[in-house]
C-alpha cells in the first residue's frame, strides 16, 4: 500500500495530482467521462473580475509534442463562478483551486476578497501570455509579480501559490520575490510562448499571431524550472508541464514538486489521470517507497 | 474508447471511407467522434457519416499529418475514438433540404440514410472532387462557381447545411431571406472535445461558444458570420 497524500502550503490533498487551469474548465465536462474526485484537486479556469469572451478563433495550432494555445481568458467573471460554478465542485471530495488573473494589483487584490475562503487555495495568475488587451506580464518582472502577491495576501483567506512564467531570463529572481511578498506556494510553468504560420497562406495559424505551448514537448523545461525554483525559494511547489505519465510525475515530484499538474494530456488521452496514478503508485510499489510524498526533492543533483 | 478498423478505401484524391468496428455512445447525424492519432497530441474531430450494427463510417479528407497518418490505418489496427459528442442536426420537420459541400457531405449522407425523404444538394470543386454524392437518394450536384446556395428553392421548410465557412454564409444568407429555417455544422480547430478547454470558440449570439458541446450544429440565424469576433467589437 502507497499513502498517495500530498500537503501543499497546508492544503491536504488525497493524491498529488491536479488539474491545471485551463485544461479542465470547472470540472463538470470531464466529470461526464470520469469521476474527477479521483484527482487530488482541480485548479479551475482563470477568473477575472468581470466576465471575458477572451480572444478570436483559431485558438490553437499542434505542434510537434504538444500544442499552441490562445484563449485568451474566456471565462464567466469571478460572482458567476463562485454561485454556478463552485457548489458543483464543492460536492465532490477534491482540493479547489481558483486560479486568479486580473490587471492591475488592486484587480486581483479584488478577485481574492470576493473569493475570500469559498476555495481551497488561490492560484495566482501572473504568467498567461495570452492576455494582450491588459498589456502587463507580472511574471516578467520580479517588482510587478511582488506587488501583485502583496495585494493578493493583503485580501486572501486562504494559502496563496503564484503561478511563475517559463519566459524570464531568471526565474528564480521572479520566485524569490513572490516569496519575500508572502507567497505560500508557487506554480510552475505556465505556456511557453510560440509561433506557427501556415505556408499556404503566409498568415500565423493562431489568431492572435502566438501562443502558449503546452504539452510533452515542455516537460524539460518544466522540470528543469521546478528544480530550480524549489532548491532556491524553498516554498512547495505544485509542478505541471507536459506530464503525460506516472514517471513524469515522479521526476517532477524528484524535481522538488510537492503535487503534480496535468493538463494537455487529458486532449489526447481522457482517462490520464486514473493512468498516470496507477503509473505513479506503481513505480513506488517497485522501489519500496511507502509514501509519493517522499519522492519530493529527492533528485541526487550532480 | 478502442475499435478496429474494418476497411478503408481511397474515395477520391485525398478522401477516404473508413469503417470502424466501435460502440458508440448515441450515434445521431452531426454528431461527431474525436479520434486520436498515434504519436499526435491531439485528437481529430470527425462527423459521423453513419453508424449501422456497431460499425462507424468516417470519410474524412487528408488535411495534414494527422489526417495522413489516419489515411494509411490498416484493417484489423486498433483505433481510439470519443463519441459520439456534440449536438447533432434536428430531426425532420416537413420538407428539408440537405445542402452541402465538398467534405461537408458526411454527415448530410447519414442525416439522409436515418431520415429518408430530405432532398440534397451537393457542390464540389470539379468533379473529380466528387465523393458519396451518388449515394443520397434524392441529390442534384453541382461544380465550381455553380455554388451550391444559388439552387436553394423556396419551398422548404428546413435546410441542413455542412461545409466551407463561405458556403454555409452564403446557404445561411439565402435561408434567411427566403426565410426557411436553417442549421448549419461548424468546424473549428479543436483540443479536448469535451467542452473544457475552450479551444474550439465559434461567434454565435454575439458570444463564443463551443463547437464541441454547444455545436458543432447551430441555428444560422444565431451564428455571427461577420469577420469581426465578440472580443473585437
Amino acid at each position: 500500500m502507497v499513502d498517495l497524500s500530498v500537503s501543499v502550503a497546508g492544503l491536504a490533498m488525497k493524491n498529488p495530482l491536479v488539474a491545471v487551469s485551463g485544461c479542465f474548465g470547472f470540472g463538470r465536462e470531464y466529470d461526464e467521462l470520469f469521476d474527477i474526485a479521483i484527482l487530488g484537486g482541480i485548479c479551475v479556469k482563470g477568473l477575472t473580475l468581470v466576465p471575458r469572451e477572451g480572444n478570436p478563433p483559431p485558438r490553437a495550432a499542434e505542434t510537434p509534442g504538444g500544442m499552441l494555445n490562445s484563449i485568451g481568458l474566456q471565462n464567466p467573471g469571478i460572482e458567476t463562478f463562485l454561485r454556478d460554478e463552485l457548489p458543483f465542485l464543492r460536492k465532490k471530495n477534491i482540493a479547489v483551486i481558483a486560479n486568479i488573473s486580473g490587471g492591475s494589483a488592486e484587480e486581483y487584490g479584488e478577485v481574492a476578497r470576493l473569493t475570500g475562503d469559498a476555495v481551497d487555495m488561490l492560484e495566482v495568475n501572473i504568467s498567461c501570455p495570452n492576455l494582450n488587451a491588459h498589456g502587463v506580464n507580472f511574471a516578467n518582472d520580479p517588482r510587478a509579480a511582488a506587488g501583485v502577491t502583496e495585494a493578493v495576501k493583503k485580501s486572501a483567506k486562504v494559502p496563496v501559490c503564484v503561478k511563475l512564467s517559463p519566459n524570464v531570463t531568471d526565474i528564480t529572481a521572479v520566485a524569490l520575490a513572490c516569496k519575500d511578498a508572502g507567497a505560500d506556494a508557487l506554480s510552475l510553468i505556465n505556456t511557453l510562448v510560440g509561433m506557427r504560420i501556415d505556408t499556404e497562406t503566409r498568415r500565423p495559424v493562431l489568431r492572435m499571431n502566438t501562443g502558449g505551448l503546452s504539452g510533452p514537448a515542455v516537460f524539460p523545461v518544466a522540470l528543469r524550472c521546478v528544480w530550480q525554483v524549489s532548491a532556491a525559494a524553498g516554498l512547495p511547489v505544485i509542478g505541471m508541464g507536459g506530464v503525460s505519465g506516472g514517471l513524469d510525475a515522479a521526476e517532477m515530484m524528484m524535481a522538488g514538486a510537492s503535487a503534480v499538474g496535468i493538463g494537455t494530456v487529458l486532449f489526447q488521452d481522457p482517462a490520464a489521470p486514473e493512468r498516470i496514478l496507477r503509473e505513479l503508485t506503481d513505480w513506488c510499489s517497485r522501489h519500496g517507497e511507502k509514501r509519493v510524498s517522499d519522492l519530493t526533492g529527492s533528485v541526487e543533483a550532480y | 474508447m478502442t475499435g478496429e478498423v474494418l476497411s478503408i478505401s481511397r474515395l477520391s484524391d485525398g478522401v477516404f471511407d473508413l469503417r470502424v468496428g466501435i460502440a458508440l455512445n448515441a450515434p445521431a447525424p452531426g454528431r461527431f467522434v474525436h479520434v486520436a492519432v498515434s504519436g499526435f497530441a491531439l485528437r481529430r474531430p470527425v462527423s459521423l457519416c453513419g453508424y449501422k450494427d456497431g460499425i462507424a463510417r468516417l470519410v474524412l479528407a487528408v488535411k495534414g499529418r494527422g489526417t495522413a497518418a489516419l489515411a494509411e490505418m490498416k484493417p484489423g489496427e486498433r483505433i481510439d475514438m470519443l463519441g459520439a459528442l456534440g449536438n447533432g442536426f434536428p430531426p425532420p420537420l416537413g420538407k428539408t433540404l440537405l445542402v452541402g459541400g465538398g467534405i461537408g457531405l458526411p454527415p448530410l449522407l447519414y442525416y439522409a440514410g436515418t431520415y429518408p425523404g430530405a432532398h440534397a444538394i451537393a457542390g464540389f470543386r470539379s468533379p473529380e472532387q466528387a465523393v458519396l454524392a451518388e449515394e443520397f437518394p434524392s441529390v442534384e450536384v453541382c461544380f465550381g462557381d455553380d455554388y451550391p446556395h444559388k439552387r436553394i428553392k423556396p419551398g422548404f421548410d428546413r435546410v441542413l447545411a455542412c461545409g466551407p465557412r463561405p458556403m454555409l454564409k452564403a446557404v445561411a444568407g439565402v435561408c434567411a431571406r427566403l426565410a426557411i429555417p436553417c442549421f448549419v455544422s461548424a468546424e473549428e480547430r479543436m483540443a479536448c472535445g469535451v467542452g473544457a478547454c475552450l479551444v474550439c470558440a465559434c461567434a454565435v449570439g454575439g458570444r463564443y461558444r463551443r463547437v464541441c458541446k454547444d455545436g458543432p450544429v447551430f441555428d444560422a440565424l444565431d451564428v455571427d458570420w461577420s469577420e469581426f469576433s465578440p472580443a473585437e467589437t
